[in-house]
């Protein structure tokens, strides 16, 4: 039987084979550790550490500026190199903590003591995810403490754990159900304790039956928590898709996930939540995933936050001999983000760095030829939209049209349109080029 | 025979009622309309370009007759339109100099280092607004030509990776300049012998990373002028067109060539 599913979408090529077999290990960087001061949507934080000072492993070195806004710890213990613009290698300059690392890793007091999740009031868990600086590690980077403070928590109805890793070669979320599960389901257990109404769901892809497995053993017996398999197809993690197929509701168009009493969140982020309020171990580090065809030892990595992409790569082997380098993306190859330089941190919300020997965008463009208007973009499109419309809009800069006839706003820059365009048009890009036009313009 | 008599009495009547009408609602609903609006209609150039802030010539002409805008508001007409202007409004057109955009950087292929291949949508506002350029520097040319798509008499060229303006073509519009989203092109008045071909607001040192044809903020050539003409503002010069002399003193001292002759 298959499992469900929403409408649209593609099955691109997984090759999550690559990174999945090695045992997954913790990496501990030697090098400087930087940490940009926006690491989540919202206001960048506020430095509370300057240059010379030492800190320790654990330790807050920036704080929350606001209420959509999170906090930033340090994963090491060190000295403060300095406090500065860098350039990062996804684009654009941003304020970054330099941290001299002394590759002691030595914990800040505190960090590391147990509590028993029974014993947790609500204030308490609201407290100590916003403390540790829990953001949504699938990729958005939404402060975690501001999605779980909705205005009615009464009317929360779904916790949806998002284990459903959909795009192509990245496997840490795979990994890490199958190794905290535990932590991940009392993660639920604490939410649900936030909301009194809601039930427990797991919805993991069925290309990862051991994770699913390992799950369901541990939710025996868990009441209101279930594992629910769902069709492995991409995007079915994008939040609007995996709504629709967990409790068949569908977000309208501008519609915020609580509105329909669901909350969504990734596997690894439920994880950190039960690290930061039991374990009392602040957002430190991730599964990140080092993948793609150029690298020479593929695998998942327990990395820490602030380590640079240069030694993550080389703890992957480095690049396969012989091999050139074409791309390196932070994340998948679908909604990746282009490095322009291996010489940049990872960050909460990057879970991959997918390294590609061939430029699939390049060929494209090679390839490119006019919109053939197949309507292929618009059957695939997860969210109904008509991407080739919008592109029409978008090339024209008939902002109005994009924004108000055609909803291009609450495009999800999923790729899916690009992927299946067969005239090769580099449609999400467009796209997502067009929305920050058209928030660079309301901004003004 | 009565028939036509009566036909053609009742068709005369009516005409009569409805010309007397006519006549009435004429005087009564008469709209007043400035003749000087449209003799001054015919004085604008007619390509509707938006340089002046009107949606067109129309509505410029309306707004120069409801003494809305200055008689020297249209940029591409210049000194000879604004003459005309000025006399069927009857005052004077006062003194606007002639203004010619300019790209305030000299960052081409051969000066500036590229940071990475850039594969996509060929617009510069698309690649600021992704954060994405193909150039190390944050300040320079992208060189994907959107100013030139935007001039409307094809003043603007890119050459090299780097715009450049033919200033017998440009008429002052203005409308490069909004639409560069780096900020790089200026109106320079046509009597300015000197320019700063550079905006890098960067220190010394990571200008020279990012390109070898950009101001580093020395501010030689500030200590150079006589006149008092250059100021270092955020690590790049820039000249006071009103107080240059064109003595050349500065290019001469700039150790950068970044000062040169327009």
């Amino acid at each position: 039987m298959s499992h469900k599913t929403f409408r649209g979408g593609v099955h691109p090529d997984g090759h999550k084979e690559l990174s999945k077999g090695t045992p997954v290990e913790a990496f501990l960087p030697k090098g400087d550790m930087v940490f940009p001061l926006s690491q989540h949507i919202g206001k960048p934080a506020k430095p509370i550490v300057k240059k010379g000072d030492s800190v320790l492993a654990g330790q807050l070195i920036a704080e929350a500026d606001g209420f959509v806004s999170a906090n930033i710890v340090s994963s090491c213990s060190g000295t403060v190199k300095a406090v500065e613009e860098r350039h990062l290698g996804t684009g654009g300059r941003a304020m970054c903590i330099v941290i001299e690392n002394d590759g002691q890793f030595t914990p800040a007091p505190g960090v590391g003591v147990e509590r028993d999740p029974d014993s947790l009031s609500n204030e308490e868990i609201l407290a100590a995810i916003k403390a540790a600086g829990i953001v949504g590690l699938g990729g958005a980077g939404f402060p975690t403490h501001v999605k779980l403070a909705p205005r009615n928590p009464e009317d929360i109805e779904y916790i949806i754990a998002n284990g459903s890793e959909c795009e192509p070669y990245i496997t840490c979320d795979d990994q890490l159900m199958q190794r905290e599960a535990k932590g991940i389901v009392t993660g639920i257990k604490l939410l649900m304790q936030l909301f009194p109404n809601a039930v427990g769901v797991i919805a993991v892809e069925d290309n990862k039956p051991e994770a699913i497995e390992t799950l369901k053993g541990v939710c025996n017996g868990e009441k209101g928590i279930t594992v629910m398999p769902v069709m492995a197809k991409y995007p079915e993690g994008g939040e609007r898709s995996l709504i629709g197929v967990v409790t068949g509701r569908q977000l309208r168009f501008g519609q915020l996930p609580a509105e329909l009493g669901c909350v969504v969140c990734n596997v690894a982020s439920l994880n950190a939540i039960y690290r930061a309020a039991c374990k009392s171990e602040p957002l430190m580090e991730r599964l990140f995933t080092v993948s793609g065809d150029a690298v020479a030892s593929p695998r998942t990595m327990s990395v820490r936050i602030g380590t640079s992409c240069t030694e993550v790569l080389e703890a992957a082997g480095g690049i396969k001999p012989g091999v050139e380098v074409k791309k390196a993306v932070f994340g998948g190859p679908m909604m990746g983000v282009p490095l322009t330089t291996l010489d940049t941190p990872v960050c909460k919300n990057n879970n991959a760095l997918t390294v590609l020997a061939e430029d699939e965008v390049e060929l494209a463009e090679e390839q490119m030829t006019a919109c053939i208007r197949c309507g292929r973009c618009g059957q695939v499109c997860p969210i109904g939209l008509v991407p080739q419309m919008m592109a029409e809009a978008a090339e024209r800069k008939d902002f109005e049209r994009y924004e108000k006839k055609l909803y291009g706003l609450d495009c999800i820059a999923c790729g899916t349109c690009t992927y299946i365009c067969p005239a090769k048009r580099p449609l999400m890009q467009l796209f997502k080029q067009t929305k920050a036009a058209i928030m660079a313009s309301k901004r003004k | 025979m009565q028939s036509i008599i009566i036909a053609t009495t009742a068709v005369a009547v009516i005409g009569l009622l409805i010309g007397l009408l006519l006549i009435t609602v004429d005087k009564k609903f008469k709209v007043e309309v400035d003749e000087r609006e449209a003799a001054v209609r015919e004085c604008l150039p007619g390509n509707n370009c938006g340089g002046c802030g009107y949606a067109g010539c129309d509505a410029m002409a309306s707004a120069i007759v409801n003494e809305e805008a200055p008689v020297n508001g249209c940029p591409v007409g210049g000194a000879p339109v604004a003459e005309k202007i000025a006399r069927i409004m009857g005052v004077d057109a006062g003194e606007a100099e002639k203004v010619a955009a300019f790209v305030k950087c000299s960052g081409d292929c051969e000066n500036a280092a590229s940071r990475c291949h850039y594969v996509g949508i060929h617009d510069c506002a698309s690649a600021v607004a992704s954060g994405l350029s193909p150039w190390i520097c944050d300040y320079g040319c992208i060189g994907f030509g959107t100013c030139a798509a935007a001039c409307p008499f094809g003043a603007i060229s890119v050459h090299n990776g780097v715009a450049s303006v033919d200033r017998s073509k440009c008429m002052a519009c203005g409308k490069c300049v909004a639409a560069c989203p780096r900020h790089l092109i200026e109106l320079v008045p046509d009597s300015a012998v000197y320019a700063v071909r550079c905006s890098s607001r960067d220190r010394g040192a990571a200008v020279k990373k990012a390109c070898s044809a950009g101001c580093i903020g020395c501010k030689l050539c500030m200590k150079q002028c006589e006149f008092g003409a250059i100021e270092v503002i955020d690590n790049v010069a820039r000249i006071d067109y009103s107080k240059c002399t064109g003595c050349g003193k500065c290019a001469e001292k700039c150790p950068v060539g970044v000062i040169k002759k327009k």
